[in-house]
């Protein structure tokens, strides 16, 4: 199948245009939301809540007896909440780091949640099938009012966010600030934690518990990468996510056996890689060639020091020199000397070397600036 | 009780066991969600060694297992050495994408096989005693039984060889180094048990239990005691009490085993929690309370002592003066009264003797503000306590 054809795929059938929209639009509203939860250092608040929003959806079903996904989401949405706002009273209250925390209202709530599930399984009459699409994730269960469902929360999703943008940003960057200003923090605090477990709790539909905390974060650490603006930073993460979301959908439609959950985050930690390695600022790969061509520099500068010290006092600056002179600091390389060459500092004749007027101009002037630093 | 069940119990409590000690180190270093990312990770592991052995009881699927774990641990480290991104982010990163390459691989090669996630996600207690192990047609037991038992010998046997260096590298990484313990290999070292736990006991339990035997009864026992061997005693108290009261619950309600243990692993938590004397919720909000009071008492005193007019100092005044509530300015002069420092004549407060010496001790810690000047004051300051 060629792209142009599943292009036309994506337009004509129903179930494959609705998954890729809702992946698309899920990968957006968690990138975006991912990367305040990534500046806010609560990277793994993603993976404890997603866990414990299990209850929830158990409890949710055992009350109301309905499978509604709107109720269950509610139910997860609540339970989700109860294990933040948990979490923090213990890392707020008592000595446990947040680690502990985290791990403990995650396996804990997850466990209550299963302890659940099995239970309603057991039940006679209960028509229970289904439930457990959310451990793992179905994508290809997706409805178009689920998209709808989603559209509308990303929609509220980004006014919040655009009403209370200057907020969210002096509280993400300092807190205290925001503070001593009189706005109420806590208010923001719980809007946007709240924004963040209902974006995990939305997702749980699409790909499961443990794979909807690589959603919130893969896009937000790649965007992370190519700017320090926040503003472009979220933007950034919205696209990426939705960027995961579609090709994810498209690789996983392509093959039998392949669920989209895991191709999506796949996809998003490709994503991520790609931006460790090859963006401009930060990347590893522009890092290790800015660190190499420093060392280079500064082994030029230190070959035309020695070189400036050894004719220093004599009266014919340009007076040629045996190279293995040089080899009493161990100051050259061939290379470099070539380098100095190409940059009329130095003249090369067979064996001997000589200091041009340019040559000796630059390292007086690297001589004096070495000497201002110190 | 049958046979099976005692099996059972026992199986659970051992994994408790072996899970509570190198989870006390984990909480303690503040790695507890390490755990959490090789109980995932450890995924590919098993599916690379069942596509190599075609048999899920081989040894080396625990091996690589065990191996993927530690490899999840140094890929954690490796990312954040970039300084790209934050440690927890890291971990956020790893383990979902080694999971997800778990997922897809059973997905895409070995579906008809008995290998599916809600197995080893959830893990099944309630069938090990029918996995057992026969030599020369006798009955040995289960297969938990052997591989969780030789896991926690190791893991004791190590913990009582190293705990000197593990205690030391613990609380003090600089001192363990000069004192040439490598921390790197203590850190492996730990690492590696957490992680052959894991697989140990993933089988039986569960990779969700594992984590929550883990963290949940060394954050229970973090709470009750500042001891290091305590905190591990109790932890793996709490442990074996969650696994055979979770195991009841969940007979009693035909449910998860699993999933009982960790609830009760999290009721335990709860209580611990709540009522922890000193450290729990409670005793922290009390003591938070009593703080204010005393905080209070000595901005009252400080006003008592720079106002001699009488008017500023009659009790409805300072009511409305220093805006307190009536129940808190009656806790507050009550407290100043049984503390005498001060009296109060004709609803007219006044400084005891006592009482201005105190002010005079408290104005000046607050103008030098040095410790040591409250060294000496700190009897006089809990004023709760005499």
């Amino acid at each position: 199948m060629d792209i142009l054809e599943y292009i036309k795929l994506v337009f004509s059938d129903y179930t494959l245009r609705t998954i890729t929209l809702g992946t698309a639009i899920l990968g957006g509203v968690t990138g975006m939301l991912g990367s305040f939860a990534v500046l806010r250092k609560q990277s793994l608040l993603g993976d404890a809540i997603s866990h414990a929003a299990l209850p929830g959806i158990a409890l949710a079903f055992l009350i109301t007896g309905s499978k509604d996904t709107n109720v269950l989401l509610i139910g997860a949405l609540i339970s989700g909440l109860v294990g933040t706002f948990w979490i923090r009273g213990i890392t707020t209250k008592t000595h446990l780091k947040s680690d502990t925390a985290l791990g403990l209202i995650l396996s804990v709530f997850f466990g209550f949640g299963i302890l659940l599930l099995t239970f309603i399984q057991k039940q006679p009459n209960a028509n229970q099938a289904g439930l457990d699409k959310y451990l793992f994730g179905q994508a290809a269960t997706l409805v178009e009012s689920d998209v709808w469902l989603m559209s509308i929360i990303t929609g509220l999703c980004l006014i919040v966010l655009l009403l209370f943008w200057k907020e969210f940003k002096i509280l993400l960057f300092d807190k205290d600030y925001a503070h001593t200003l009189g706005f109420n923090v806590k208010f923001i605090d719980i809007l946007i934690t709240t924004f963040i477990v209902l974006a995990i709790v939305l997702g749980l539909q699409t790909v499961g518990v443990v794979l909807m905390s690589a959603m919130l974060l893969a896009p937000a650490a790649a965007a992370r990468q190519w700017t320090n603006s926040l503003g472009i930073m979220v933007f950034l993460a919205a696209i990426i996510g939705a960027a995961a979301g579609v090709f994810g959908t498209a690789i996983s439609s392509t093959q039998n056996n392949l669920s989209t959950g895991p191709v999506i985050v796949l996809v998003a930690s490709v994503f991520v890689l790609f931006s460790f390695i090859f963006s401009p600022k930060r990347g590893l790969l522009f890092r290790q060639i800015r660190l190499i061509q420093n060392r280079n520099d500064l082994e030029l500068q230190k070959t035309l020091t020695f070189m400036y010290h050894i004719v220093e006092d004599h009266e014919d600056v340009s007076h040629p020199h045996a190279i293995k002179i040089l080899n009493n600091f161990q100051g050259y390389s061939r290379k470099g000397l070539q380098k100095l060459v190409s940059k009329n500092y130095v003249i090369l004749q067979g064996e001997m070397w000589s200091l041009t007027p340019e040559g000796v101009e630059a390292a007086t002037n690297m001589y004096n600036q070495n000497l201002k630093d110190e | 009780m049958s046979s099976a069940q005692l099996e059972i119990q026992l199986i659970a409590s051992l994994v408790a066991i072996a899970c509570a000690i190198p989870g006390t180190f984990l909480v303690l270093r503040k790695m507890a969600m390490i755990s959490d990312a090789i109980s995932h990770s450890i995924l590919p592991g098993i599916v690379v060694g069942f596509f190599i052995t075609q048999d899920l009881n081989s040894p080396l699927l625990i091996l690589l297992a065990a191996l993927t774990g530690v490899l999840t641990v140094v890929l954690v480290e490796k990312i954040q050495q970039t300084k790209l991104v934050k440690e927890d982010t890291a971990i956020g990163l790893v383990f979902p994408a080694l999971f997800s390459i778990g997922v897809i691989m059973i997905a895409k090669y070995a579906n008809d096989v008995h290998l599916d996630i809600d197995a080893v996600l959830l893990g099944e207690l309630a069938f090990t005693p029918f996995d057992r192990i026969y030599y020369d047609g006798l009955d040995l037991g289960p297969k938990s039984l052997w591989v969780i038992g030789v896991i926690l010998v190791l893991t004791l046997t190590l913990l009582f060889a190293f705990y000197k260096e593990l205690k030391m590298s613990t609380f003090d990484a600089g001192l363990a180094t000069s004192l040439g313990f490598s921390p790197a290999i203590i850190h492996y070292g730990l690492m590696s048990v957490a992680s052959v736990t894991t697989v140990g006991a993933f089988d039986a339990v569960g990779a969700i239990l594992v984590v929550a035997l883990m963290i949940a009864p060394a954050a229970s026992a973090y709470l009750l005691t500042t001891n290091l061997t305590k905190m591990i005693v109790l932890a793996c108290f709490f442990g074996v009490f969650s696994a055979i009261a979770g195991y009841w619950a969940a007979n009693y309600l035909d449910a998860s085993i699993a999933g009982s243990i960790a609830t009760m692993l999290g009721v335990v938590f709860f209580i611990v929690y709540l009522f922890a004397p000193s450290k729990g919720l409670i005793a922290v909000l009390y003591r938070e309370k009593q703080q204010r009071i005393e905080v209070s008492l000595i901005t009252f005193i400080l006003h008592l002592k720079n106002h001699q007019e009488v008017e500023e100092r009659h009790v409805n005044h300072l009511n409305e003066h220093i805006n307190w509530q009536k129940v808190r300015s009656k806790t507050v002069l009550n407290l100043g009264l049984k503390n005498n420092l001060f009296i109060i004549d004709n609803d007219v407060v006044s400084l005891t003797e006592k009482g201005n010496e105190f002010t005079i001790k408290a104005i000046d810690y607050i103008i030098t503000n040095e410790d040591a000047q409250i060294e000496d004051m700190k009897d006089d300051f809990f004023l709760f306590r005499g």
